[in-house]
């Protein structure tokens, strides 16, 4: 299976942003433990990474790896939704990933 | 004492648009945020790009232009051809831009709470890095297409808004508006900038567009009221008119100036004043560009320069004819005398033509400046669009203190007035009336000085001929009368002359 390149926007150690790398790191070490490269950039001390990304909400999860790049706003909250977002189907839909798929 | 002093007076930055700083008293209100309202195609995003790249041409202010709808890429190329280089700018760190326009591809999942204080901290840090003291967020109403939930968008925003204040920045905020006449903004947006609100107007009158800008409210300093034409022209911007704003303050000379034909000068006590606007009305081929022909033709000979606005006729046909009453435009041109700019009405509206005349007025500076016709522009315009041209044209020749000599086309052949004389007489300090009179199965025609301010002046209705020499005035139509109804009679002889003893 491809290597997940993940990163996460957030906007100062608010409680949302709190919950949302709480909660992405749950869904990662479920789903894709040992799979996975996460990156956390704090807007306020990094705008200019905000602004090349064209950041307007956060937080933002941006997978950029494997294709197609995706976006997931929220705190990542909705489970189910994240894993939609990250191409990786909710376990309760049979086969829990696709694999071999490029 | 001095705290009621200190918040006393809300300055403002003037935002170097042409007309509208006129309007607004002094600029927009500084270090607050002006909300820009139209319907689309009403010209939010041009004046908001201007407003910042007059803070830099002018005042070598910084701005950073926040776009939610256009892509950063689009707008340096539209605003090319209005003059302004962004991208120049940019290199220079006078200009940042915040790209919040959609982007291209599949749109975000939505997987819970959020916020936009990541735009927020973007549009801070653009306005640190450049040390920006003018922003513009062009147009708010797309983010609410972008997020589903308009509750959020809408109190996001307003943060967003209040915390520009914070940053000490003149901002302007542009929304879309539905229609001409209701609500300021959709969404609501009004109520997030709820200080000073601009209207933008493009509305759609007798087939013709006319825009307009009417400030809606400053709070807590002042302003003009009422809707101003402005237009958008090529190379400039923004151009608004500011017709209350125009003063009647114009110094008055005695000095005279000759009309081209010492008879008519007669007629007018020695001739026209410096700084007159004369109103030469007739009917179509009884000598009205002639006349004007000879008023820009002495202006040369007097080492003096004239400047000819002809919407009626073309360059050669004009010169032409001039040449048929012993003037030559061609040498007078050359010698830098003259100017002749020839023009189809149609070709622009009549803001735009305004604009161009004062442009060129200011460029070429004449002594004198000829309009052949007034009437041939009423063509291209509302009536109230007219009225406003007429105000504005005269009063700037007369800030120039030159002569302005207009002509005005009757739609009758005999007698008669047109719609150009009836918005403009007040106006103007001399009219001069060119009537043909029919008389015993022949045309002739007819002068006189209906109205010289200031001076004394001939009363008669004089007869003149035209020939290779110009106009020659003759006596007066001593039998005749009702030549400006256009019904003459001819009374004889002895009758006038009872009627004069009857007077004496």
């Amino acid at each position: 299976m491809n290597k997940f390149k993940l990163r996460l926007y957030i906007t100062g150690k608010t409680p949302k942003s709190e919950r949302a790398i709480a909660n992405l790191e749950d869904i990662c070490k479920r789903e894709l433990e040992g799979l996975y490269e996460l990156q956390i950039i704090d807007v306020l001390e990094h705008p200019q990474l905000a602004e090349e990304e064209k950041i307007l909400a956060t937080p933002t999860l941006i997978k950029d790896l494997p294709p197609p790049l995706k976006r997931i706003i929220g705190d990542l909250s909705n489970a189910e939704k994240v894993l939609l977002g990250l191409d990786l189907m909710p376990a309760e839909n049979g086969t829990k990933r696709k694999e071999g798929k490029q | 004492m001095t705290a009621i002093n200190e918040h006393r007076f809300v300055e403002k930055t003037e935002t170097g648009i042409e007309g509208f700083d006129m309007i607004s008293e002094g600029g927009l209100p500084k270090g607050r945020t002006t909300l820009i309202a139209g319907t689309s195609g009403s010209a939010k995003t041009v004046f908001a790009v201007q407003f910042l790249s007059e803070g830099i041409v002018k005042n070598d202010e910084a701005g950073v232009f926040v776009t939610f709808e256009e892509p950063p890429d689009d707008i340096r190329k539209n605003v090319m051809s209005l003059g302004w280089n962004v991208a120049d700018w940019e290199q220079e760190g006078k200009w940042a831009f915040v790209d919040a326009s959609p982007q291209p591809g599949e749109s975000d999942v939505i997987a819970g709470e959020y916020d936009l204080s990541a735009l927020l901290a973007r549009i801070e840090h653009a306005v640190r890095k450049t040390g920006a003291t003018r922003l513009s967020m062009d147009s708010l109403g797309a983010m609410f297409g972008r997020f589903s939930d308009a509750g959020l968008v809408r109190s996001e925003l307003f943060k967003i808004a209040s915390a520009i204040k914070q940053m000490g920045v003149t901002g302007i905020i542009t929304a879309e508006r539905t229609e001409e006449y209701g609500e300021v903004a959709r969404f609501g947006i009004e109520e997030f900038v709820a200080d000073n609100v601009i209207i933008l107007r493009n509305v759609l009158e007798s087939e013709k567009r006319r825009r307009t800008m009417e400030i809606l409210k400053f709070r807590g300093t002042s302003h003009q009221k009422g809707e101003y034409p402005f237009t958008v022209i090529k190379d400039v911007g923004i151009v608004a008119i500011p017709l209350s704003g125009i003063e009647l303050k114009q110094r008055s000379s005695t000095v005279r100036i000759s009309s081209g034909n010492s008879e008519l000068d007669n007629m007018c006590g020695g001739g026209f004043f410096r700084d007159s606007i004369i109103l030469v009305s007739g009917a179509t081929g009884c000598g009205k560009t002639m006349l004007s022909a000879e008023f820009a033709g002495d202006a040369a000979r007097n080492g003096q320069k004239a400047l000819i606005l002809a919407f009626e006729e073309s360059r050669e046909q004009l010169f032409r004819n001039a040449s048929g009453w012993g003037i030559d435009f061609e040498q007078m041109e050359n010698d830098g005398a003259l100017k002749v700019v020839c023009q189809y009405p149609e070709t622009q509206g009549l803001e735009d033509h305004l604009i161009n005349i004062k442009h060129t007025i200011l460029d070429f500076r004449p002594n004198r400046v000829v309009v052949d016709s007034l009437s041939a522009l009423e063509r291209v315009s509302t009536i109230k669009g007219f009225r406003e041209f007429v105000i504005a044209l005269t009063s700037f020749i007369k800030h120039q203190e030159i002569a302005g000599l207009f002509t005005s086309t009757t739609g009758e052949l005999m007698g008669g007035t047109s719609v150009t004389e009836a918005h403009i007489s007040t106006i103007t300090d001399t009219i001069i009336l060119l009537r043909y009179v029919e008389m015993f199965g022949e045309m002739r025609r007819g002068i006189t000085a209906l109205k010289m301010r200031g001076s004394m002046h001939d009363k008669d209705i004089r007869e003149f001929n035209i020939d290779g020499k110009g106009m020659h005035i003759g006596k007066a139509f001593k039998n005749v009368t009702g030549i400006l109804s256009g019904h003459p009679k001819f009374s004889t002889t002895e009758e006038v002359d009872r009627i004069s003893e009857l007077f004496k």
